[in-house]
């Protein structure tokens, strides 16, 4: 459903993709996992065409994304929802008109309808009683899991989740990795995760790309990852303090350090 | 999108009052009277000398504002100025030899320009011509008359 | 060479920023056809903009021009024209005070506020998230905010002159015994609409256009950390002081200049 072909994308000097290529297949969970910093969520945003990329082709739905007129590219990100980090709910709003927002925006619904349909939205992720409440008094696990109804509320095809994990507390996590299953499975999405919780995420994905350094260090299913080759994949997913990335930054010998005159 | 009520009518308030405003400023503060049809009829005055006559001076008979200067012009052919006045069309009794006189409002005032009426029974159309003017009083002209004068004593 | 380096650079920084600010601007024009259908979103921000800077323009107003008053009489009265008092109260507001003061104050609470919420919703990712909604942010959140600012200010400057000339006579004519009649009277005659307040009118848009688009630009532009937004308040309060000062300069000579 979404391909990748020769990305390259570089901020400043730095060079975040350096010739990548992957694919994300339809109705299944793809993750993208990987150190902090790797330009997890700037993948997102350039699959969403938020940014551009300096080589390269994006495809979603055989629709290069970066060669759509401004109007075409807004249809099509009416397909995508997208679940930021920080849950992203406008603040002057109501947890309900947050929900309503893109229907009221988007569509000519009459309010009758559009009050059941946010109220289903908010029933699937357990939340209807909390339709009044203003962002600022929700959880930051509520936030995120009414940013969830909200990226639900045109019914996309498709979800991209940034770091949904993290810093939550475990009943919360519970409660988000089982979401994104039964969404996923109820509603037919192609959905993204990007995180670096990887018990959570090889719990639930179907299909796992690790990035490292702008390049592929290894992709497969959680199972092939678990019997991977490479010794870096694998301190990443077991989380091995020691490995291809050292424990000490690299310094002088300790000896020398600490008798040094 | 629900909007509170009491938000718009806050707003419209806003608005009324600043409004309201205008209106004060244009009616109370300055000399505004642009809402009146104002028609108006041109006449000219030939003036020797008009220094510190200026566009938009005041035009006043009796000391009654009744037009406004509206072009000042040099004249080539008598090399003198020619000053077009425009009255409104209620003054329209003006007797055609009326004179003109530029004159100075207060001590240190601008300049404006006083009519006085004379006695003819016709008078004063458009396009007509003031025949009996006073031009402005030049400082330096005074003063070396003043000492014109004094040296004959 | 160092010297000449920083200045090309800052020169080229600065270019770059104006030619964002410049685009940035357009878009801004692009988006009314957007607000016709939705002119509540416009409502909203005339009352957080407008409404709301109220009192603090008909306060300040009012003592600015109760000191015009004093100050006035206090020197006039040593030409004994102290009657000329209205003159110089309604003048020095219509022509200069009103639109000059109420536009700084303006970019104080109005300016500095629309800068920090912007670059707050920058932070927290609301405009990214409503981008991936397909819902223009420039359209929903920056435009009524500047068609606000451009509507309140004009309307905030008459009020501040009018409280102004109202805080003269107080203190003018109650306090300091000038004549009432010749407070109004030698001020309607003197005060022209068009040339005055007209002007004066012109100018409040002009500085409102420029200061509603400065706040808005340096909020959607900032950094979006704490330290990034803080700056970006303190830069549209900066800036705003400059260019209203200098076009207020401007203005004056172009309007005024032809007397």
């Amino acid at each position: 459903m979404i391909s990748i072909r020769n990305l390259s994308f570089s901020r400043g000097a730095r060079k975040i993709f350096d010739d990548i290529s992957l694919d994300i297949m339809p109705n299944k969970i793809t993750a993208i996992m990987g150190p902090s910093g790797t330009g997890k969520t700037t993948l997102l945003k350039l699959i969403g065409g938020q940014l551009t990329p300096d080589s390269g082709s994006i495809h979603v739905d055989e629709q290069n994304i970066h060669q759509l007129s401004r109007p075409h590219l807004y249809l099509l990100r009416q397909k995508m929802g997208m679940l930021f980090q920080s849950g992203a709910l406008l603040s002057d709003m109501s947890v309900f008109d947050n929900i309503a927002f893109p229907i009221r925006e988007h569509t000519q619904l009459p309010e009758n309808i559009i009050r059941t349909v946010v109220l289903m939205k908010l029933n699937a992720v357990g939340l209807r009683g909390a339709a009044d409440l203003m962002p600022s008094e929700l959880s930051g696990g509520m936030a995120r899991r009414v940013a969830l109804a909200r990226a639900l509320a045109l019914d996309p095809e498709m979800i991209m989740y940034d770091e949904p994990f993290t810093g939550q507390d475990p009943i919360s996590l519970g409660v988000l990795v089982s979401l994104i299953q039964k969404l996923n499975q109820t509603l037919h999405l192609t959905s993204i995760i990007v995180s670096h919780d990887v018990q959570e995420t090889a719990a639930i994905a179907d299909y796992i790309y690790v990035l490292s350094e702008g390049k592929i260090a290894g992709q497969g299913t959680p199972e092939q990852l678990a019997q991977t080759d490479s010794e870096w994949v694998q301190q990443f997913m077991q989380g091995k303090a020691d490995g291809p990335v050292p424990f000490h930054y690299p310094a002088n010998a300790f000896s020398a350090d600490l008798f040094h005159s | 999108m629900i909007h509170n009520k009491s938000l718009e009518i806050l707003v419209g308030l806003f608005v009324s009052i600043s409004i309201a405003a205008l209106f004060f400023m244009a009616l109370q503060v300055s000399n505004f009277n642009g809402l009146q049809a104002n028609t108006s009829y041109e006449i000219t005055a030939n003036f020797e000398n008009v220094s510190g006559l200026k566009d938009k001076a005041l035009i006043s008979m009796a000391g009654v504002p009744i037009g406004r200067v509206s072009q000042i012009q040099f004249n080539p052919e008598d090399y003198n100025a020619r000053v077009t006045l425009q009255i409104d069309s209620q003054y329209n009794q003006l007797p055609s030899d009326t004179s003109a006189s530029i004159l100075t409002a207060g001590l240190l005032g601008e300049k404006y320009i006083g009519l006085t009426a004379g006695g003819m029974d016709e008078y004063l159309q458009a396009g007509d011509s003031i025949e009996l003017t006073q031009s402005s009083l030049v400082l330096e002209q005074l003063i070396s008359q003043f000492l014109f004068n004094k040296s004959d004593d | 060479m160092n010297l000449l380096q920083s200045l090309g650079h800052v020169s080229l920084v600065s270019f770059a920023k104006l030619g964002r600010a410049s685009l940035f601007f357009f878009a801004l024009l692009r988006s009314f056809g957007y607000l016709v259908t939705r002119p509540h979103l416009i409502i909203k921000q005339l009352y957080a903009i407008g409404v709301l800077s109220f009192w603090l323009i008909i306060i300040s107003g009012l003592f600015v021009g109760m000191v015009l008053g004093l100050q006035g009489v206090y020197t006039l009265s040593t030409f004994g024209a102290e009657a000329s008092l209205g003159i110089m109260v309604a003048a020095s507001l219509v022509r200069e005070l009103g639109p000059v003061v109420s536009a700084l104050l303006f970019a104080g609470r109005a300016g500095s506020a629309l800068t920090a919420e912007i670059g707050l919703m920058k932070a927290t990712e609301q405009l990214a998230g409503m981008e991936m909604m397909a819902i223009d942010p420039l359209k929903y959140i920056l435009a009524p905010r500047f068609i606000a600012g451009f509507i309140s200010l004009p309307l905030l400057a008459l009020l501040f002159s009018s409280a102004g000339i109202l805080g003269g006579h107080l203190a003018g004519v109650e306090l300091l015994g000038v004549d009432t009649g010749s407070y109004w009277s030698q001020m309607q005659a003197s005060i022209d609409f068009y040339d005055d307040i007209v002007n004066g009118i012109i100018k409040s848009i002009v500085f409102a256009i420029l200061i509603t688009w400065i706040a808005l630009f340096e909020g959607y532009d900032a950094i979006p950390t704490s330290e990034g937004i803080s700056r970006a308040t303190t830069r549209t309060v900066v800036n705003s002081a400059f260019i209203i000062l200098f076009f207020d300069f401007l203005l004056t000579a172009i309007m005024f200049g032809s007397h």
